[in-house]
């Protein structure tokens, strides 16, 4: 800690790996926040990895409803065969479980970058260049964000597919009806931070070197107001599974033959509740509430370390928190004794 | 010492007439503004709403197509004016929908107006419901959360918070249905009300279609409570959601005014910790709450769809999954307008509210 300054040198900035958007606010999080952030992180990791390896995971298809030793049991309890026990059309519970995690990531997937690429270029354009345009986009834009979101997307399914269709047919619709949800969203973040953004000084000076609409949009303010993106898309992540789920629940989603989804299977499970058959209800349920709680987690964590009102800090934490919350100062501690 | 607790909200009151005066009316002007965007977003969204169905075909051929022979359907469409140009339509559309013609629909040939009315009463007792659960947790939770901030009651409680939004409607619903009703029996399953206390409180004069408050003024005691055993369910799974929504807000915004001054200066003269949250701390909050209430009247009504189909809850959103399986774009779209109303209509208030409490608000 004595030694020359000169000497050692070291770049006031973290390395490439510490600036990364999770890994910056892993280190800056203390006790309650890094338990918050940790726990979020590792349930999105277990249904990343589910949906990656499905095949692999799942015993049977999503769509089996027989082997080599005969067509499956309609509702049977859990146990043997069938570890989550089956369904009333004789579907593995746990096979569709496990497959339902890969189309969830699909439609998110295709859904967030859509929307961002949708949102961010309106966005952009709106907020640079103002005037009517900018007026009339935001007034739709208003508009859409205010009604509720699952009507909008209900509407959009119905155009789309009629309601229902095939694997990537249901896919596209879903994840197209919950972008038009989510554009508003992007589209008033990204449109704010343009318009502050094209008072700055950087911006003029670019105008005055000569550099086009097009440049200083791309450029000078695109990577500036991108700042908030990581929150919007982990929050909007788990906005997109619950929305699946709500439409596949009202059976605008995707055939059941087609792929496994959590909302279909929840709504089918309603009709065996009144007989006491819970199996079929809570397991996809439960997928559900386990993967958007670990999205929002994430989410939230990512929130309240960008917002120093509400980020506990390491010093306060080892002071403030002090002798009731014996995780938050033994964390303030080993970041002390690891950063020494 | 009251006047000083009392100090912000009495002086925005008394900013109002200098402000009026030397602005040229700025409240009412904004108000004036602010009611005149109303129309834009209905209009905005009945367009879309009209345009995305038609893309699809005509409403007819959508709901009947296969079950009658072309002719039959040809002579329909015809008959109904769907064979025109869709800007025709449209215009027509309009201009009914201003005169208060919603249409009559397909499925089971009623008046939109009078299924809206009699669907719409249900869907509004159980947002009321909802809405009463989401404040009576939502708000004294965030209260304990801002004040133990960090501490283990508010590490419990924005657990719990996360993880009623995490939950869906139809799935707190099925295991409130689980636990309650088949496993405790306390509870009934389903709908609003037994089949004879729903034949008593629709027989009455006048009913406001809002079972309760017909049942308290029929006097029926017993209708009362059967009403009431059917609406906890459901009135919990809805407003269990936006409670936890509430309670990150309340939280929050109460942990952003703690932190100021004029809270150290009031613990300093020794205003109890209590008093501090609840009137302190709280009062200046309600301004950011109250804009995203009215946002979360959207949310309440999405909700209430799919809490509806859970429990067989028969209002509009009921009404609206029973018509789209139908394909009745017509029923479909009557209730899409009048939701896009009282979602205008609540932004509206929430805004003027705001304006009322806060001068700052206004532009």
């Amino acid at each position: 800690m004595s030694s020359d300054p000169i000497t050692t040198y070291k770049d006031p900035r973290a390395s490439w790996f510490g600036r990364l958007p999770v890994v910056s606010h892993f280190n800056k999080s203390v006790g309650l926040q890094r338990g918050m952030l940790v726990t979020g992180l590792v349930l999105t990791g277990i249904f990343l990895l589910t949906a990656i390896f499905a095949p692999l995971i799942a015993p049977y298809g999503f769509s089996q409803i027989s082997d080599a030793d005969g067509g499956f049991p309609a509702q049977q309890a859990p146990g043997g065969n069938h570890l989550w026990g089956t369904t009333v059309g004789g579907y593995d519970v746990f096979s569709r479980v496990v497959w339902g995690a890969q189309t969830a990531i699909m439609v998110i997937v295709v859904a967030v970058v859509m929307s961002i690429f949708i949102g961010v270029i309106l966005g952009l354009v709106s907020g640079y260049i103002g005037g009517w345009l900018d007026r009339i986009l935001v007034v739709i834009a208003d508009a859409v964000y205010a009604f509720p979101s699952l009507l909008v997307a209900i509407v959009m399914a119905i155009v789309i597919s009629g309601g229902r269709s095939s694997l990537w047919g249901g896919i596209i619709a879903a994840a197209i009806s919950i972008t038009v949800v989510f554009i508003p969203q992007y589209f008033r973040v990204i449109r704010a931070e343009t318009i502050r953004l094209k008072a700055e000084p950087f911006v003029e000076s670019a105008k005055v070197v000569g550099a086009s609409n097009v440049r200083i949009m791309s450029r000078h303010i695109f990577k500036n107001a991108t700042r908030t993106l990581p929150l919007i898309f982990t929050l909007n992540a788990s906005e997109a599974i619950l929305t699946l789920a709500g439409l596949g629940f009202l059976g605008f989603g995707i055939e059941p033959t087609s792929a496994a989804e959590w909302g279909f299977d929840l709504n089918k499970a309603l009709a065996d509740t009144t007989s006491g058959i819970w199996w079929t209800g809570v397991f996809p349920g439960l997928a559900i509430v386990l993967t958007v709680l670990g999205l929002t987690l994430v989410g939230e964590s990512i929130n309240d370390l960008n917002d120093p009102r509400l980020r506990g800090r390491k010093k306060a934490a080892a002071g403030k928190v002090g002798p009731d919350s014996t995780a938050g100062a033994q964390a303030a501690l080993q970041s002390e004794v690891s950063s020494s | 010492m009251t006047t000083l607790i009392e100090a912000p909200p009495t002086d925005a009151d008394g900013l109002l007439p200098s402000k009026k005066k030397s602005a040229g009316g700025g409240l009412g002007q904004y108000i004036l503004i602010r009611f005149l965007l109303i129309f834009p977003t209905i209009l905005i969204l009945v367009t879309m709403v009209f345009f995305l169905m038609r893309i699809t075909g005509d409403p007819i051929t959508a709901a009947l197509g296969g079950r009658l022979p072309p002719e039959q359907l040809a002579e329909r469409i015809t008959a109904a004016g769907y064979d025109r140009p869709i800007l025709v339509q449209y215009f027509e559309y309009l201009g009914q929908l201003i005169t208060g013609n919603f249409g009559t629909t397909l499925s089971d040939n009623r008046q939109v107006t009078e299924m809206l009315a009699t669907y719409g009463s249900a869907t509004l007792e159980l947002t009321i419901n909802a809405l009463l659960v989401a404040l009576l947790v939502g708000i004294p939770l965030g209260m304990v959360a801002a004040h133990r901030r960090d501490k283990a009651p508010d590490a419990v409680l924005r657990i719990f918070a996360i993880l009623c939004y995490a939950t869906p409607v139809f799935f707190s619903g099925l295991l409130f249905k689980l636990t309650f009703s088949v496993w405790l029996g306390w509870l009934p399953v389903a709908g609003r009300a037994r089949t004879s206390s729903e034949l008593q409180l629709t027989s009455l004069q006048a009913p406001t279609g809002i079972y309760w408050v017909d049942a308290i003024r029929s006097g029926n005691m017993a209708a009362l409570g059967d009403v009431l055993a059917h609406a906890v369910l459901p009135a919990l799974a809805l407003g269990l959601l936006t409670a936890g929504i509430f309670l990150r807000l309340v939280r929050t915004n109460v942990i952003g005014t703690l932190g100021k001054d004029y809270v150290e200066a009031g613990r300093s003269r020794g205003v109890s910790e209590f008093r501090l949250v609840t009137k302190h701390a709280y009062k200046p909050a309600l301004i950011p709450i109250i804009t995203v209430m009215g946002l979360q009247i959207a949310v309440l009504l999405g909700g209430a769809v799919l809490t509806e189909t859970t429990f067989e809850w028969k209002g509009l959103g009921f009404q609206l999954a029973t018509y789209l399986t139908a394909r009745d774009f017509v029923a479909v779209q009557g209730i899409v307008v009048l939701l896009a109303v009282i979602v205008a209509v609540t932004n509206f208030i929430v805004d003027i509210v705001a304006a009322l409490i806060d001068p700052r608000v206004r532009y």
